[in-house]
């Protein structure tokens, strides 16, 4: 049965759409309710961070292998991580309006992080849209995503360890750290992590399907 | 092998001195706009801004077009006599030497023309030369990559302004420790070692990559 995980992520999800809202969550200063965003804030960024992963995985496949049949996976992954960027930014945005008082701060280097990822993944997708021939589309292409996921890593990964962030955990503010979420909250977390993660890759199955019905309807 | 390759970079690029007085008539000009229009009403961290904004527009410009040259004839020459890890090096220490010499360059005209506000001058050299080393292993990659895609200059600023951005960060960070003439003693050692770990891995990166865009 292939579908197995689709139905566990439509479960997960579920179960963590619903349960994050009714569970009990600790009180902490600043944070209060909002600390809930963190059942589906930080789990879509996962699920972001994990089609990157696939996506650089189908890269490094190109490089070695020349195929253009793990070109257009990496294309794919990218697409839907990129997707993903989407609802991650707009939950941390709402959920920054009430807790930090406004939608957007220069002052993290997490937001920053985040808005030049975004950055690069669109110089993908435009040097992918600017070459014709598709050997060397996928070369080109393959080459500028292992070294544009690379550069994003050290952005979202290592650069905000180096200075104060706002986000919770970092910088002395109330957080979801490992002290602070209970047990009660690990329980919606954890899967609501494992949910995103699944169900991202569904829309990458879908996402792949589809461009080998175009490439066939092409050929 | 590898010096032919650095000789020649140097000889095309003595040889047409439009390009070289044309980055420097863009340096000189930039630095004189800015002086005109900031008046000399400048604090420091927007001298520290703007000189590395200047720095980084030379840096795309003048390595932008290292790739744009070889094609069709010149790339099957390049092909079948050199191996891309010798092409690729000769590239990166010629850009990086280039950038450097450039950017004191800037330096120079910019305490002219504006003022110098470096205060731990040997910290700012070192910066100088960790970020020309930096954004020579990135920007000659991109522009390797831009000149196979479509050989114009949009595509390489459009490549190379995400990826450079967190060198670019570190990069100001550091060098405006030396603006404020923090001593080597309260320098923050662990900004120096994290920038040169980027420079560690944006070389490797380029090295191990542009073999795949040597063949087409």
């Amino acid at each position: 049965m292939r579908s197995w995980y689709k139905i566990l992520s439509v479960i997960l999800i579920l179960y963590t759409l619903v349960w994050g809202l009714l569970g009990n969550v600790p009180r902490l200063d600043i944070l209060n309710e909002t600390i809930r965003n963190v059942f589906y804030h930080v789990p879509i960024w996962f699920a972001m961070l994990f089609m990157m992963t696939v996506s650089l995985i189908y890269s490094l496949k190109t490089l070695g292998s020349n195929s253009l049949h793990h070109d257009s996976k990496a294309y794919d992954a990218a697409w839907i991580g990129f997707f993903f960027s989407i609802p991650g930014i707009t939950t941390g945005s709402l959920w920054a309006k009430y807790t930090w008082g406004t939608w957007w701060t220069f002052q993290d280097p997490k937001l920053n992080g985040v808005a030049i990822s975004i950055l690069i993944y669109t110089a993908y997708f435009i040097l992918r849209s600017s070459v014709e021939d598709e050997q060397k589309k996928a070369k080109i292409s393959a080459v500028y995503n292992v070294f544009a996921f690379v550069m994003m890593n050290v952005f979202i990964m290592i650069l905000p360890r180096l200075t104060d962030s706002l986000h919770p955990g970092n910088g002395g503010n109330p957080a979801f750290a490992k002290y602070d979420m209970d047990n009660g909250m690990r329980m919606v977390f954890y899967p609501a992590v494992i949910g995103w993660i699944l169900f991202s890759f569904w829309l990458f199955e879908i996402k792949n399907r589809i461009s080998i019905l175009k490439n066939k309807l092409n050929d | 092998m590898l010096f032919t390759l650095i000789k020649k970079e140097f000889l095309l690029e003595f040889r047409q001195k439009s390009t070289l007085g044309g980055v420097l008539v863009y340096v000189i000009g930039t630095i004189f706009v800015s002086a005109l229009c900031f008046k000399g009403h400048m604090d420091k961290p927007t001298w520290n801004a703007l000189f590395w904004v200047i720095t980084l527009f030379t840096s795309v410009t003048i390595s932008g077009k290292s790739f744009l040259k070889e094609t069709g004839g010149q790339a099957l020459f390049n092909y079948l006599h050199y191996s891309p890890q010798h092409f690729i090096i000769a590239k990166i220490l010629y850009n990086m030497a280039f950038m450097l010499i450039l950017s004191l360059v800037t330096f120079f005209f910019y305490a002219f023309f504006i003022k110098n506000e470096v205060e731990n001058i040997s910290l700012f050299l070192l910066v100088l030369f960790l970020a020309s080393t930096g954004l020579a292993g990135i920007l000659s990659l991109m522009s390797a990559i831009a000149a196979k895609a479509s050989g114009n200059f949009a595509m390489m600023s459009i490549l190379s302004f995400p990826v450079v951005m967190p060198l670019i960060l570190v990069v100001i960070r550091l060098s405006k420790q030396a603006v404020d003439g923090l001593d080597w003693a309260g320098v923050g050692l662990d900004f120096i070692s994290i920038l040169a770990a980027l420079n560690v891995l944006t070389l490797a990166l380029a090295f191990l990559l542009f073999p795949y865009l040597w063949r087409d």
